[in-house]
């Protein structure tokens, strides 16, 4: 068997690609990323820092996707769209509504008032 | 078949653009904690988020079977995104600065409503197709249904009462904790009985239905001052329900984003909840103090007690003598926009050598950073903004402070009464200054339904109106000085 071959079906393994262990361990390790990223934050940011993790968590549209060609039925169909059209709201509303409030953070012109920022941050 | 297209038909390859999103993800978020990297941070976020629903798109799911691979599907896939962006930006476009904690609360309903919804159809497909789904993604499956709707629910409350479309007051219906109980436990026990094998789709959806109530009836006695620690946990819930449908679906990156923004959403919740001095868990309980009847107005009432009201004039007066003036702004300046008037009033005033600085509740307005965002819009610099920390010590210099529109956040009686709601709660210690100015428009209670001993105060003075005219007129008075 050559090596292409060997590639394809290994990779053909219908839904064992992640046993459940793997998945558990990243599980684990992303929550301490999130832990971790999250530790030292200036109150001034909450805000939008909730509204940016709410953005991020708006991959669930993916998780809609791929369930796509997973379902049959025209029920599952309508509630796909529902799911993907509360996704894509998720993910678009989320990054638009926390850029426009940082924005407001961004006009500060002079270099002394940025130096400032940086210590109201700190 | 040549090893890029092998590589390109497995499902490795979405999981390595998938690697990439999530290096994105981390870094953004991390570009998020700092204010100088924070916009950037949203749009390496974003750039992300783009990779991994492209890779979704244009790869294969991990049963070999193409995202896209019928046309119907792709009927359903562009519907649902159209319908999404043709709600989602609009809607964030157009919102104004005040009301974006209820946009928040929104876009964080619609993320848990997409995974309780996928959680149905993935059970709802198993059962057509006549499958004995296994324990590794049953149990996450069901996990999802129930937190994503619990947050679909929640999250719709806490926006039906930040709108104000619902009373911000707790509502309190007999028999809440009990009720609370029942319903979470017949959750656990269907979903143990799903679990166990017992299939049912009208199990399933009684599942749904259950969770959907328990958010309702979560987040419906909880006062809208608390409702900021609210959303930030509904949001680390959808984060979790997002981690558990991609367990279910196998799915790397549902994983990783949703198992970050659950650690992060915690993280964040607690440091919102002790800014505010109070617990998670008594939150959830629901109301302050669990439900005592002591959330109405002060026992004492407002009879017997007056008021001193002032006129703009007066006040520009007070404010253009004094070395120090302390301006403490809350929800009433967010929802009069009047952060350029007070701009302005605090340029008109340091043009006559008074010292202006800003004392910031982590919690005032409606989410912590609220009056940090508008007036950062009104390019107030960053300097003489002050953290409660910070500003506390300085109040007995202060000559006057202006309270634009905050109250809860100044009310004293959450250091002197043991007995009121806040007892406990960390105050800007305005009633330490010389005098002090409140801008109101009327003589309502704040948002958490408290009685305010400082309105009653003899230092105090208050200046009733729309918090924009009286700053407006405050500032021409004392130009005219």
């Amino acid at each position: 068997m050559n090596l292409t071959a060997l590639i394809a079906t290994a990779h053909a393994a219908p839904a064992q690609n992640l046993d459940v262990v793997t998945m558990l361990a990243i599980l684990v390790l992303s929550a301490f990323v999130g832990f971790e990223v999250i530790s030292k934050v200036p109150n001034t940011l909450h805000t939008p820092l909730m509204s940016g993790t709410n953005a991020i968590h708006g991959i669930v549209v993916v998780g809609a996707l791929v369930v796509v060609s997973q379902s049959t039925g025209l029920l599952a169909k309508f509630l796909l769209v529902i799911a993907i059209a509360f996704g894509t709201i998720n993910v678009v509303g989320g990054f638009l509504v926390t850029d426009r409030m940082l924005s407001m953070f961004k006009r500060k012109p002079e270099p002394a008032k940025v130096e400032a920022t940086e210590e109201a941050g700190s | 078949m040549t090893l890029a297209t092998a590589w390109y038909q497995s499902f490795n390859f979405v999981t390595s653009l998938y690697i990439f999103a999530f290096i994105f993800f981390i870094v953004g978020l991390k570009g998020l904690t700092g204010p100088n990297t924070a916009v950037k941070g949203n749009k390496i976020a974003a750039v992300g988020m783009v990779i991994a629903v492209v890779a979704s798109l244009i790869g294969v799911g991990p049963d070999g079977i193409a995202v896209i691979n019928k046309s119907s599907d792709v009927i359903v896939i562009v519907l649902g995104v159209l319908i999404g962006t043709a709600l989602g930006i609009p809607s964030a476009i157009k919102v104004k600065m005040t009301a974006i904690p209820q946009m928040v609360a929104l876009f964080n309903g619609v993320g848990g409503g997409a995974v309780a919804l996928i959680s149905f159809v993935e059970y709802n497909q198993w059962m057509q197709e006549g499958a004995t789904p296994e324990l590794q993604a049953l149990i996450p499956t069901l996990f999802a249904a129930i937190v994503g709707s619990v947050s679909f629910w929640g999250s719709n409350i806490a926006f039906g009462k930040l709108q104000e479309i619902l009373p911000g007051r707790p509502i309190q219906l007999p028999g809440q904790q009990f009720i609370n109980l029942a319903l979470f436990l017949y959750c656990i026990g269907a979903a143990v009985a799903i679990a166990t094998g017992t299939d049912s789709v009208p199990l399933f959806v009684s599942i749904l239905v259950a969770a959907a109530l328990l958010g309702n009836m979560v987040v419906l006695p909880i006062g809208g001052a608390d409702m900021p620690v609210v959303i930030s946990l509904l949001n680390a819930f959808t984060g979790l329900s997002a981690a558990a449908a991609g367990i279910a679906l196998q799915n790397v990156i549902l994983i990783v984003a949703g198992m970050i923004v659950g650690a992060s959403g915690t993280i964040l919740t607690n440091l919102m909840a002790v800014a505010m001095n109070r617990s998670v868990p008594s939150i959830i309980a629901g109301g302050f103090g669990g439900g005592s009847g002591a959330v109405a107005a002060g026992p004492e009432g407002e009879e017997g007690r007056t008021v001193r009201s002032t006129s703009a004039q007066d006040v520009a007066i007070q404010l253009a003598f004094a070395r120090l003036v302390v301006i403490v702004p809350g929800y009433g300046m967010a929802v009069a926009q009047a952060q350029h008037a007070v701009k302005e009033l605090t340029r008109v005033l340091e043009a006559k050598g008074v010292e202006v600085k800003f004392g910031i509740h982590p919690v005032a307005g409606r989410m912590p950073g609220h009056m940090n965002v508008l007036l950062a819009e009104a390019d107030v610099p960053y300097e003489q903004l002050r953290e409660m920390d910070d500003i506390n010590p300085e109040f007995p210099r202060a000559d006057v402070v202006l309270v634009i529109g905050a109250n809860d956040v100044t009310n004293p009686a959450a250091k002197d009464s043991p007995e009121s709601p806040i007892y406990g709660m960390p105050i800007l210690e305005v009633d330490q200054a010389a005098a002090t100015v409140v801008l109101k428009r009327s003589m309502g209670a704040g948002f958490a339904g408290i009685d305010n001993p400082l309105f009653y105060d003899e230092k105090t003075s208050l200046l009733f109106g729309d918090a924009k005219d009286s700053v407006g007129e405050i500032t021409a008075e004392v130009q005219s000085l």
